[in-house]
């Protein structure tokens, strides 16, 4: 990764472990939607449309069990608060691009291409739009595809497990996880959130887990860090963020722009 | 199956609905946010959100196996995230980090072990 891809090629680098992933579970849920009395072309135009894996699920499984429209949005909604919380967190480094581009990027963002943009932003990556909107929509591309092939002829494909598809986004997110860890704060954020994360999973509570586990481990990173602050008696100092477009004098690191 | 455009049309509210309130999250706080003014505490408080939603997602997916919350050897992801973890702190190496976690859970597939 030392070295400097084209804008495409880097969109594509990004993207194609989380393709892999999308492919299999993207065709998981065309299956679903058929089995659940949805019309395979609202299967897929969901995928276009909402392109959200967590929440289309949910839509699938509730409309299958005859849920009332009501219920089924607002468990929706509770599934995607988490990405009010990746929006806010990822718009510091986009602030200064036309609001119509940052409204274009935000119906791009996942739970994978928000982990991985927001990644290389932290690692000094200076902004390209090519290689954020390649990487959303080629993601978007095997989100559909998938269910488009699950949809129309889910009786091609019996087991993606042998494969280790299954696996694919977990691997993933692990591989990310790990360079956020750069301090012993972020480490115990990361441990403590996980937890909190199955906790609230075990007691039954899998639409609110992620962004309720989200709230209190950032929280309880604030915490530790004004504790900190306080105990070694200096200011907070600024956060980093995105001033890229400018800064020639911070330090570029190895991921030079693309 | 139900009575067809009755039917028809609530899944279409129902899909309505749902696309806003994925839609709406998702672009709300990009699109107005100025995410370079807010206050100091808020800005670090986002700064631990990607730390925290990535453990929050990887959590479940590695100690809940086939729906169960499940430590144990029979867990075959849990198996895999161990050495995975460290592959990762050691390689710094994100496809290598992937490449070698899938790669276990294939193996051990193919050999009977899960």
């Amino acid at each position: 990764m030392t070295q400097s891809l084209s804008p495409v090629a880097e969109g594509l680098r990004r993207g194609v472990p989380i393709m892999l992933g999308y492919l299999p579970v993207g065709f998981a849920f065309g299956v679903l939607a058929v089995k659940n009395n949805i019309p395979p072309a609202l299967a897929v135009a969901m995928s276009v449309l909402m392109f959200s894996g967590s929440g289309q699920f949910v839509f699938a499984s509730m409309w299958g069990a005859g849920a009332s429209a009501f219920s089924i949005i607002a468990a929706v909604l509770i599934v995607n608060l988490r990405y009010l919380l990746q929006s806010a967190a990822e718009s510091p480094w986009l602030t200064f691009l036309p609001r119509l581009q940052r409204f274009l990027l935000g119906l791009g963002l996942t739970d994978e291409t928000f982990a991985v943009h927001v990644t290389a932003f932290q690692q000094g990556w200076q902004c390209n739009l090519i290689t954020l909107f390649v990487c959303n929509h080629s993601t978007q591309l095997a989100w559909v595809s998938g269910t488009i092939i699950g949809a129309f002829c889910g009786e091609l494909v019996q087991d993606v497990k042998p494969l280790g598809l299954d696996y694919a986004l977990t691997a993933m997110f692990l591989a990310l996880l790990v360079p956020q860890c750069v301090s012993r704060l972020h480490v115990v954020v990361a441990v403590c959130t996980a937890a909190f994360s199955i906790a609230f999973k075990s007691i039954g509570m899998s639409q609110w887990n992620i962004a309720l586990a989200t709230v209190l481990g950032a929280s309880m990173g604030v915490y530790l860090l004004l504790r900190k602050a306080n105990r070694d008696g200096t200011p907070l100092d600024t956060p980093i963020s995105g001033t890229n477009r400018t800064n020639t004098d911070a330090p570029q690191q190895r991921r030079t722009h693309a | 199956m139900p009575e067809s455009t009755q039917y028809t049309s609530g899944l279409l509210l129902c899909l309505l609905g749902s696309v806003a309130v994925t839609v709406l999250p998702k672009v709300l706080p990009l699109t107005f946010l100025h995410g370079d003014s807010l206050p100091s505490l808020l800005r670090h408080w986002l700064s631990f959100v990607p730390v925290a939603v990535m453990a929050a997602l990887v959590g479940p997916d590695v100690l809940f196996y086939e729906g169960q919350f499940n430590i144990s050897t029979s867990n075959l992801f849990l198996m895999v995230a161990l050495p995975s973890l460290v592959v990762a702190w050691w390689s710094k190496n994100y496809f290598l980090t992937i490449v070698f976690g899938l790669s276990l859970v294939i193996l051990a597939r193919a050999m009977g072990l899960y």
